[in-house]
């Protein structure tokens, strides 16, 4: 069914070589963990789901419209996206980066339901407010911590107060205790603020632990989709990453031991 | 209006004035004792002044905005080719022997070919796929076309059929102010005015760059429109400097690079500034040319490199001690 509103769809995706006809439907107030070995598709995945990269076959739909029939400016407004390993040209102050959040609300002075100088303000301080970032609001990022600048870069897709919030491996490079927070920030994305949070993530056990819904993809392809104890099975663990492994632990605590690693 | 750029205008409105009384004769504005005081200032001073304000806020402000495009404080408005394709088109003018007029219609030609080639190539179909417009790809192209025209002209200078040629050719290379009239100023002052206002526009897709060319695309940036924009923009200020003027380097390297630290180092926030700024220091360099006392006057290109390379050369070394923050991040 075509059309259904508050969606973001993707319909039968294909990019050669990296994806073979994806199929997903993704809903706000939930935070998806699309997981998969290296090569798997996961970043054109999410690309594509961003606007980013334009699919060969098949396309990704809009509360029923194509994302790429949209002017890319209201687009933006809508649809956040991370990169992976974001840069930053220069040496900003935090403030100064999550307010380039807001460009897709300013630009040209003609342009009709542009933000008010007034509500980017606002914008920023919540975007810095939900990542924890009040005190640092005047540092430059040069002298941040890896996970403060993690938080800064996530804040700045969260100034643009887009529905959707797509993050391709944000915490990479991050230790344990960060990447809990950030997962911790961006789960009340989902959960408070009711945006749809669509993240890659490498950690297994954050995905079993911390999402909502798991897409696993092999080669292109979905080969689980669901809650994440029913798509990250023991048997498809196993079977996707080629590794036995089984899952340990309580619900909501668990840990991924590998059987066979001698 | 920020209060730098008011500093900074503040400081130009006292600096122009007080540059009309320099020179190889100095006027008393109190006890004016030439006959032709008035023909020196307004025929030859004040078009002078007036040029290398224009030329220089040209210059600073396409070098803010390359530095924020290719996201490199090490970037300056050449490396596009459309100041090499400029002065080539001078170049072929002077190696005819064309009449003297047609020197800054031959390098705005030159000037209009560079961008009509980086049109094209910016204008290539992007799908995300083939790279189409990609920062990288634009750039090396536009160094191609320098690299080209910079051979073209060492060609027309090996070539050069008189010895007068050759050393008119070398010598207007090197960039100069001397001997300006009104002409140049009505020729060079619109095309910059023009080419500012194209450079402002391209701020904010600029500051969207800051973030790397996935994120700003994803913050609704139009890679294309941003190249065409700059491509307008440092093609008019450039070539309308070329024109008038012959190749003036370092003003479009060094200034943003000493505004970059009074702002909040986006780059919208730097044309500007670097605007002002590039005029005040070219009149001041234009200044010094006229009163050393040289035999025959310093060529201005000369001056600027030679006061800007030892400068540039500090800022390196500084940058690379202290932490380098913008470089490093670069």
């Amino acid at each position: 069914m075509r059309g259904s509103p508050d969606m973001l769809r993707a319909d039968n995706l294909v990019l050669p070589g990296r994806l073979a006809g994806v199929g997903l439907t993704l809903r706000p107030g939930e935070i998806t963990a699309v997981v998969g070995a290296n090569g798997a598709g996961k970043s054109s995945l999410v690309a594509c789901l961003a606007g980013l990269l334009r699919p060969l076959a098949g396309a990704v739909l809009l509360d029923g419209q194509p994302l790429s029939a949209l002017p890319p400016r209201h687009r933006a407004r809508r649809i956040g996206y991370l990169p992976q390993s974001p840069e930053v040209a220069w040496d900003l102050t935090v403030e100064t980066l999550v307010a380039l959040g807001r460009l897709p609300w300013q630009g040209a002075a003609l342009h009709r339901a542009r933000a008010t100088p007034d509500e980017d303000v606002r914008a920023v301080s919540r975007a810095l407010a939900a990542m924890d970032l009040e005190t640092l609001r005047h540092r430059s990022i040069s002298r941040l911590s890896g996970g403060e600048r993690a938080r800064a870069l996530a804040a700045r897709v969260l100034s643009g107060e887009p529905e959707w919030l797509i993050a391709d491996e944000p915490l990479a490079n991050l230790d344990l205790a960060h990447a809990a927070a950030l997962v911790r920030l961006l789960r009340r994305q989902a959960h408070d603020e009711g945006r749809g949070v669509i993240v890659v993530v490498h950690d297994l056990a954050t995905a079993m632990n911390h999402a909502d819904r798991v897409v696993v993809l092999e080669q292109g392809r979905v080969v689980a989709d669901g809650p994440p104890g029913e798509a990250l099975t023991n048997a498809l663990v196993s079977r996707v990453w080629g590794l036995p492994a089984r899952w340990l632990g309580e619900p909501g605590a668990r840990a991924l031991a590998l059987d066979d690693l001698g | 209006m920020t209060r730098l750029n008011l500093v900074i205008l503040v400081a130009l409105l006292i600096a122009l004035p007080l540059s009309l009384l320099a020179g190889r004769v100095w006027l008393d504005p109190f006890h004016p004792t030439l006959a032709n005081a008035t023909v020196i200032l307004v025929e030859l001073r004040l078009p002078r002044a007036l040029l290398a304000v224009t030329l220089g806020a040209g210059l600073g402000a396409a070098g803010g905005a390359m530095q924020g495009y290719l996201r490199n404080p090490l970037a300056d408005p050449g490396l596009f080719g459309i100041a090499p394709s400029a002065a080539l088109g001078a170049v072929i003018s002077l190696f005819s022997g064309a009449a003297a007029w047609t020197l800054p219609v031959f390098a705005l030609a030159g000037a209009g070919g560079a961008m009509a080639l980086l049109g094209l190539i910016a204008g290539r179909e992007s799908d995300g796929h083939s790279g189409g417009g990609s920062v990288a790809l634009f750039t090396l192209a536009g160094l191609m076309i320098a690299s080209l025209a910079g051979a073209l002209m060492s060609l027309a200078i090996s070539l050069a059929p008189t010895p007068f040629a050759l050393s008119e050719i070398v010598t207007w290379l090197m960039g100069a102010l001397t001997d300006r009239s009104w002409g140049d100023v009505a020729l060079a002052m619109p095309l910059t005015l023009l080419g500012i206002l194209v450079l402002r526009l391209a701020g904010p897709g600029l500051d969207a760059l800051v973030l790397g060319e996935a994120a700003a695309r994803s913050l609704g940036l139009d890679p294309h429109r941003l190249q065409l924009l700059l491509i307008g923009g440092v093609g008019l200020t450039v070539g309308a400097g070329v024109a008038v003027a012959g190749i003036i380097g370092f003003v479009g390297l060094v200034v943003p690079h000493l505004v970059r630290p009074f702002t909040d180092r986006r780059p919208s926030r730097l044309i500007m500034p670097s605007a002002l700024a590039g005029a005040l220091l070219l009149l001041a360099a234009d200044c010094l040319c006229r009163v050393l006392p040289l035999v025959t006057e310093l060529r201005l290109g000369i001056a600027l490199s030679l006061i800007g390379a030892p400068f540039f050369l500090a800022l390196l070394l500084r940058l690379r001690r202290g932490a380098g923050a913008d470089a490093g991040l670069a």
